[in-house]
């Protein structure tokens, strides 16, 4: 009975405070509303079935936040000279093909919002039966660099936290 | 406008040209680099640190002006940085496609994959 009515309690709730903190207020009214809202949002969410990930260490959550917000920075950076060294720069972009040993849907969906998040790399396509995963990289100098970077910072980490 | 003092002026300032000054080159890039492929790489610009220094401008004015806790600012960061990744992959996706599907010879072929996998089916 529980299960129908609130299929994914932690989300429903995450909605009741993401709607009480987008109105600034605490009045009955707006908890009744946001109630709403966050029970058919777990109903909703529950129609698609979505495997329920399971994290193994949450506070390597934490490591992988600071890591990713410290090369996002730095890929800004090195985005900006890119654009504005203009045309007379060497042609570098290209595409990259990485296998991945990550399985977990969550996971993967992770990510490829990191890669596709850090400015100068994309995440274009993923094979789920041979497990690999189609990168376009702006400034693409050393393939092996690259696949290094994305399989030892992130990949490791992700294997941690879900497998 | 309410009085704030001058440290938190000269930081408000400061973050908000950074921040315009990220979104405006990654505009820049939109309309420089040649292939789609490149175009998608500029906007992020603008999407992650553009606009994350220009909410930290905001979040430091409003509190220290002191009229509203800033927490939207933060909502504003987590909602970009969930959609912006799941709409450039849809365009990406949509641009690999239609460069196989127009055989432009400049991306790479179709994972073979799921054909392979068909293929050993009827072997059998």
């Amino acid at each position: 009975m529980m299960r129908q009515i609130l299929p994914y309690p932690l989300l429903s709730l995450g909605m009741l405070i993401l709607w009480l903190l987008l109105q600034q207020s605490l009045g009955l009214g707006q908890i009744l509303l946001g109630s709403v809202v966050a029970l058919f949002a777990g109903r909703a969410l529950a129609a698609l079935q979505p495997e329920q990930p399971r994290i193994r260490r949450p506070f390597k959550i934490i490591h992988l936040m600071g890591l990713v917000a410290v090369d996002v920075l730095w890929s800004n950076l090195a985005v900006a000279r890119i654009v504005l060294q203009g045309r007379h720069r060497k042609q570098t972009a290209g595409f990259l093909l990485l296998p991945l040993e990550l399985r977990d849907r969550s996971a993967l969906a992770i990510l490829a919002c990191i890669i596709t998040a850090t400015p100068g790399s994309a995440w274009l396509e993923y094979d789920a039966v041979r497990g690999t995963v189609l990168i376009h990289v702006l400034d693409l100098v050393d393939d092996q660099e690259w696949i290094d970077t994305i399989k030892h910072r992130y990949e490791r980490l992700l294997l941690e936290i879900f497998q | 406008m309410t009085e704030i003092p001058v440290w938190a002026a000269i930081l408000v300032g400061l973050f908000a040209l950074i921040g315009s000054l990220l979104t405006f080159i990654g505009c820049m890039g939109l309309a420089r680099f040649d292939s789609f492929y490149q175009r998608i790489h500029a906007p992020t610009l603008g999407t992650s640190f553009g606009a994350i220094f220009v909410l930290a401008a905001s979040i430091i004015y409003f509190s220290v002006s002191g009229q509203r806790l800033a927490v939207h600012e933060v909502l504003i960061v987590i909602f970009v940085s969930l959609t912006t990744p799941v709409t450039l992959m849809l365009l990406a996706r949509a641009a690999l496609y239609r460069d196989r599907a127009e055989g432009n010879g400049n991306v790479p072929a179709a994972a073979l994959g799921k054909d392979t996998v068909v293929k050993a089916a009827d072997d059998l």
